[in-house]
């Protein structure tokens, strides 16, 4: 288990090969569907965008509301290959890595190699296991969205395996 | 004729909501556990001993077992003596999963126009389908869909010459598509026959069926074992990243069909296949 401190910089997505299992621990940004749509129009439009791309990690995940008194309440991944058509103009301006679970697409792994960034996938399906690792949460864009609003989250020795890496190996394809 | 009061509905719907999202039901739960030891895959037994620790930890922290607490599918079985009093059927339903989404603390996951995209913000409506039966009973099923496995479900109009083989061609085609998208294992429900829609609805319906039993037909039994160890065998496994697990038990459900035909649905589920059902 390769434990790894955010941000995620060059040099730590470098040193990850495909197949490693990994510990995250800091902070990640939630967006799923419909908070792509609206990072990439605006990405398109040159404004804007409710956080910086630079050696970040996005997770792909809606939640389940939080009970009273708790952090967050189901948190797995949802499935990756629907952010596919936004994903290559986050990698662009800097994202380096992304947290789901399923196949990417050809453009979105030529774009992970041309800016080196990793795709890593939790377990599907063990949303209430995962949410023990959220240690905090917060809704920073995109309110009226509910679940599909982007958040930010800090996680401690977040478990999850490196199915794609910068030079474009994937787990998957064996 | 028996007087049921609407408002009973909408209490029970709600009640299976919930129950649904927290808790999988025996059957699933035996499965899962029987391929926990036979899986052959270091990597594969150690993500399924996550999921039954994810199952364990839902049922203790009352944390639902999946993010994606669906998009609910209620069938309702209503006895042709019964009648309804108190206000409209379909609103009681309706109510009973607003209520069901709000207090249990499940997700909102529905929009109301499919292109426009606004969340409706109670997970309403939901997809009801009813049937008239014999009696005075009501029967309620209460099957949370989530859309990870829904995306990856498919729909086959086979020619009467594609045959038995065709069929499990075209599930064992399903199966390889959805690969890691639909968080395996999975849980597959088959609908053969009837027209486009019945095949589907069938399929649905397969998924609502208890894993440890096989169809009454001996050959569809039989396509029940084949394909079950057929899909095991693609090394699809437990997460996608290979094993012995894809699949821990497939259902199908067959209805007549038009000389010309052999529609084929495979409805493809997680291995979170949720489904509560109460009479009353």
């Amino acid at each position: 288990m390769k434990k790894i401190k955010l941000p995620l910089t060059k040099e730590k997505v470098l040193g990850l090969k495909a197949g490693d299992m990994v510990s995250l621990t800091g902070e990640i940004y939630t967006a799923r569907d419909a908070a792509h749509l609206r990072i990439w129009e605006s990405l398109n439009k040159g404004e804007e965008i409710p956080f910086d791309l630079e050696n970040t990690v996005i997770y792909y995940l809606g939640p389940s509301p939080a009970r009273e008194g708790k952090v967050i309440g189901s948190a797995g991944p949802t499935t990756s290959s629907r952010m596919d058509k936004y994903t290559p103009a986050l990698l662009e301006k800097g994202l380096k890595g992304m947290i789901g679970k399923g196949r990417r697409s050809a453009e979105v792994i030529q774009g992970m190699k041309e800016h080196k960034a990793v795709y890593f996938a939790a377990v599907g399906g063990a949303g209430a296991l995962l949410s023990k690792r959220i240690k905090s949460s917060e809704v920073i864009a995109y309110d009226d969205l509910g679940t599909e609003a982007v958040r930010k989250l800090y996680v401690e020795d977040f478990p999850a395996i490196v199915v794609i890496d910068c030079a474009g190996n994937n787990l998957y394809e064996r | 004729m028996r007087e049921i009061n609407v408002n009973l509905i909408t209490e029970k719907v709600k009640e299976l909501c919930i129950a649904a999202n927290y808790d999988l039901s025996e059957d699933v739960k035996a499965a899962l556990n029987k391929a926990h030891e036979s899986e052959q895959n270091e990597l594969g037994k150690n993500i399924l001993s996550q999921l039954q620790e994810n199952l364990q930890l839902a049922k203790e922290e009352m944390i639902p077992i999946c993010q994606d607490t669906g998009m609910a599918v209620v069938f309702l079985e209503i006895g042709q003596e019964v009648y309804f009093t108190g206000g409209f059927l379909e609103d009681a339903i309706q109510e009973g999963v607003r209520q069901g989404y709000q207090e249990g603390y499940l997700r909102k996951s529905v929009v109301g126009d499919p292109l426009l995209r606004v969340n409706t913000g109670d997970n309403t409506p939901a997809v009801i389908h009813y049937s008239i039966v014999p009696g005075e009973q009501v029967k309620i099923t209460v099957a949370p869909k989530g859309f990870g496995s829904e995306n990856m479900s498919r729909i086959f109009m086979l020619k009467p010459a594609d045959g038995a083989q065709g069929v499990k061609d075209a599930v064992l085609q399903a199966v390889k598509d959805a690969g890691p998208n639909a968080c395996p294992p999975m849980m597959i429900g088959v609908g053969i026959g009837g027209t486009f829609e019945k095949c589907a609805q069938l399929a649905k319906e397969a998924l609502t069926l208890k894993l440890d039993e096989r169809h009454p037909s001996s050959h569809i039994a039989q396509m029940e074992e084949e394909l079950l160890e057929e899909i095991n065998r693609l090394d699809i496994g437990p997460a996608g990243l290979g094993g012995t697990t894809t699949c821990l038990g497939i259902r199908i459900k067959t209805y007549a069909t038009h000389i010309a035909g052999l529609p084929v649905a495979v409805n493809i589920c997680c291995h979170v296949n949720r489904h509560e059902s109460v009479e009353i």
